[in-house]
């Protein structure tokens, strides 16, 4: 899941940082004159500016290719649409079962304050989400892999009983 | 070229031994931030114990808690990291004093408007006033007393526009203009490069006025339709003009403390930070990304212009240029072989510049677009903006702290060694609980978890305590000093 991914880049990443911070404690101890170390810097940093560009140019050429818009206004062929409308504090779907690999679109508004509607997998991970937001209806489109009984949680702060905003879709 | 050569201050002759001489105004800032901050640390600790079923708590004190905690921080970082920027701006730039007495009445009135609204009024909001939750909150307070939490917030802004507009004169009035304070005529042709500590300042202006100014707009109209529901404004212009102000705003508080940063490393090692080129030009790109970038906290906004989202992804990546290739390399390669006197003040800004860089790593991911669909609004957030709030820019402030009370403060007591050792590891520890809560879905803002998010809420309030058991230790030894600081026996 993408969740594992961006948890295993930070921390590895991060420890390498940390990494190179120690170092640089470490070689702190001794001394040498600035214009010494300096034109060896320039040279990392040169180095590293090319690297965290490739890096970038990359990863945005490997996630941009996967954004969760709605490529265009018309409903993928043969999806079932769900009405899912946000109220403080509860959330009214139009539908509360789906079918195993049928594409799903959900339509999401509120009638009053921001919300945000966010699908979990039976064992809690997050699968998508979108904003419900009053007056925009955010279209969002997913096809369930597994059967079982998926939650809706409100993912947006939307005041005293935020965190029992929720609802269940079963999945045949 | 310039180069910006170490500025130990020269002590006065009444100051205590090892202090830096600052203004007295700077001082009180200073005290009243170190106050604040470990007590809303002190929520932040409460919030986790709540969540961790250690400590009950009823959702609307939650809420009210969490309100507090989030508006207070951001409130304290811009009072403390200006105060910075003033101290260091005001060596180069004639500033007037009585400025930041004003700001500080403004701050100091907004604040008992803002917490007599969330704790005589109940007003839970969260400190983002997202529109239209403050004026429609389903019972749990008055409108009333949502106008008085946005009057509050106005005040403490205008206060620091006043700040912001006073830095901003100065530049312009010592250097012709904001262009050639930011060192553009050096950055384009040959001229002299201002120093480190005014091309910052120059950034911070030119950002937080059209920050602060686009924050008050839609504080005021929501104010308005507070009193006039007819007078409403389309949720998705507000939530804009919301993020486009709260972002600018606490990435200033960073570009502000960073100025401590360049001043405190230089001094420490005895090398000079170089203004060159380079320096400029991540300065100016740093201008432009933060004002651009704020869309990253529209992601999950599907109605929003296409390419708007796409922009903010890359610019996202761009911003990390400048902080990762730039300043936290110039902090590495000053520090690198310098035989550099370690002391509280010297220790605090080197991991604050750890914590700045190494931030940007989780931050980055959560403006992957891919990525933000899964982690936008999960403990995730939090993790990453703790890392280069807490262990950077904070870090930063708390290394001011020292730096101004101690000077060059060797040899450092075992219980600033302590106290150091307690924030860096407890700190480290505290935001990597956040991001991996925020990997198994734990959602931010909630009052009461899931049993299963428990144990990690647990791990998360200990790694917690121990960062307000370091921050402790600064903040009363800081105020500790302020009264010789203030009187100079």
């Amino acid at each position: 899941m993408i969740q594992d991914t961006a948890w295993t880049v930070s921390w590895v990443l991060i420890a390498a940082f940390a990494a190179v911070f120690a170092w640089i404690v470490l070689s702190a101890r001794e001394k040498a004159a600035y214009e010494d170390v300096l034109p060896k810097a320039a040279k990392v940093r040169r180095a590293w500016f090319i690297a965290l560009v490739a890096l970038g140019v990359g990863v945005a050429g490997w996630t941009l290719p996967l954004l969760p818009y709605p490529q265009a206004k018309a409903t993928v062929a043969g999806a079932q649409i769900i009405d899912a409308t946000a109220k403080q504090w509860a959330w009214t779907l139009s539908a509360t079962e789906a079918k195993v690999g049928t594409p799903v679109e959900f339509r999401v508004t509120s009638s009053d304050v921001n919300h945000g509607f966010a699908l979990y997998s039976p064992d809690l991970k997050v699968l998508a989400q979108v904003q419900a937001m009053p007056g925009y209806v955010n279209r969002m489109t997913y096809t369930f892999a597994k059967p079982g009984t998926y939650k809706v949680l409100c993912l947006e702060y939307c005041g005293l009983i935020h965190h029992q905003m929720t609802a269940e879709i079963v999945v045949r | 070229m310039t180069v910006m050569t170490p500025t130990a201050d020269a002590l006065p002759a009444d100051a205590p031994a090892g202090a830096t001489k600052v203004h007295p105004l700077v001082t009180v800032y200073l005290g009243i931030s170190a106050l604040v901050f470990l007590l809303m640390m002190a929520l932040g600790l409460v919030m986790r114990l709540a969540q961790a079923e250690i400590l009950p708590l009823p959702p609307d004190l939650f809420y009210q808690v969490m309100t507090a905690h989030g508006v207070g921080l951001v409130g304290i970082s811009g009072l403390s990291t200006s105060a910075i920027m003033w101290h260091f701006l005001s060596k180069h730039v004639k500033l007037f004093p009585v400025v930041l007495a004003v700001s500080l009445a403004l701050f100091l009135v907004g604040v008992v408007l803002i917490l007599g609204a969330i704790f005589v009024g109940g007003f839970g909001a969260a400190w983002t006033f997202l529109y239209p939750l403050p004026v429609m909150s389903g019972g749990a307070w008055s409108a009333t007393t949502a106008i008085v939490y946005l009057l509050g917030l106005l005040l403490v802004g205008t206060g620091f526009l006043i700040l912001f507009l006073e830095a901003g004169r100065g530049l312009i009035a010592t250097y012709g203009g904001l262009g050639r304070s930011l060192g553009w005529p050096a950055l384009f042709g040959s001229a002299e490069a201002p120093p480190a500590a005014v091309v910052a300042s120059t950034m911070v202006v030119v950002i937080n006025v059209l920050g602060i100014t686009s924050g008050a707009a839609v504080i005021a109209i929501s104010i308005i339709n507070a009193f006039v529901p007819k007078f409403a404004i389309d949720p998705l212009l507000a939530k804009n003009m919301i993020f486009f102000f709260g972002h600018v705003f606490i990435n200033s508080t960073i570009y502000m403390a960073v100025i401590a940063v360049y001043e405190i490393l230089s001094a420490a090692t005895g090398r000079p930070w170089k203004v060159n080129r380079i320096f400029l030009a991540a300065w100016t790109a740093s201008t432009v990304l933060v004002l651009a970038v704020y869309p990253h906290h529209l992601l999950m906004d599907f109605v929003m212009p296409k390419w708007a989202l796409v922009m903010a992804q890359i610019l996202s990546y761009v911003s990390g240029l400048p902080v990762l290739v730039v300043t936290a390399f110039g902090a590495l390669a000053i520090v690198h072989r310098s035989a550099i006197k370690w002391t509280a003040a010297s220790a605090l800004i080197f991991l604050a510049m750890f914590g700045w860089s190494a931030g940007v790593v989780p931050a980055v991911i959560d403006a992957t677009i891919a990525a933000n669909v899964v982690l936008h609004n999960t403990l995730w957030v939090p993790g990453h903006f703790h890392f280069y709030l807490l262990l950077g820019m904070a870090a930063m402030v708390f290394g001011f702290m020292y730096y101004v009370a101690d000077g060059d403060g060797t040899p450092v007591p075992f219980i600033d060694r302590l106290a150091v050792l307690l924030f860096t590891v407890g700190g480290i520890g505290f935001v990597f609980s956040f991001l991996y809560a925020g990997k198994a879905g734990v959602p931010r803002r909630w009052a009461a978890h899931l049993p299963e998010w428990v144990p990690m809420d647990r791990i998360g309030s200990v790694l917690a305590a121990v960062v307000v058991i370091g921050v402790a230790v600064f903040v009363i030894r800081f105020l500790a000093r302020v009264p010789k600081l203030l009187t100079g026996r």
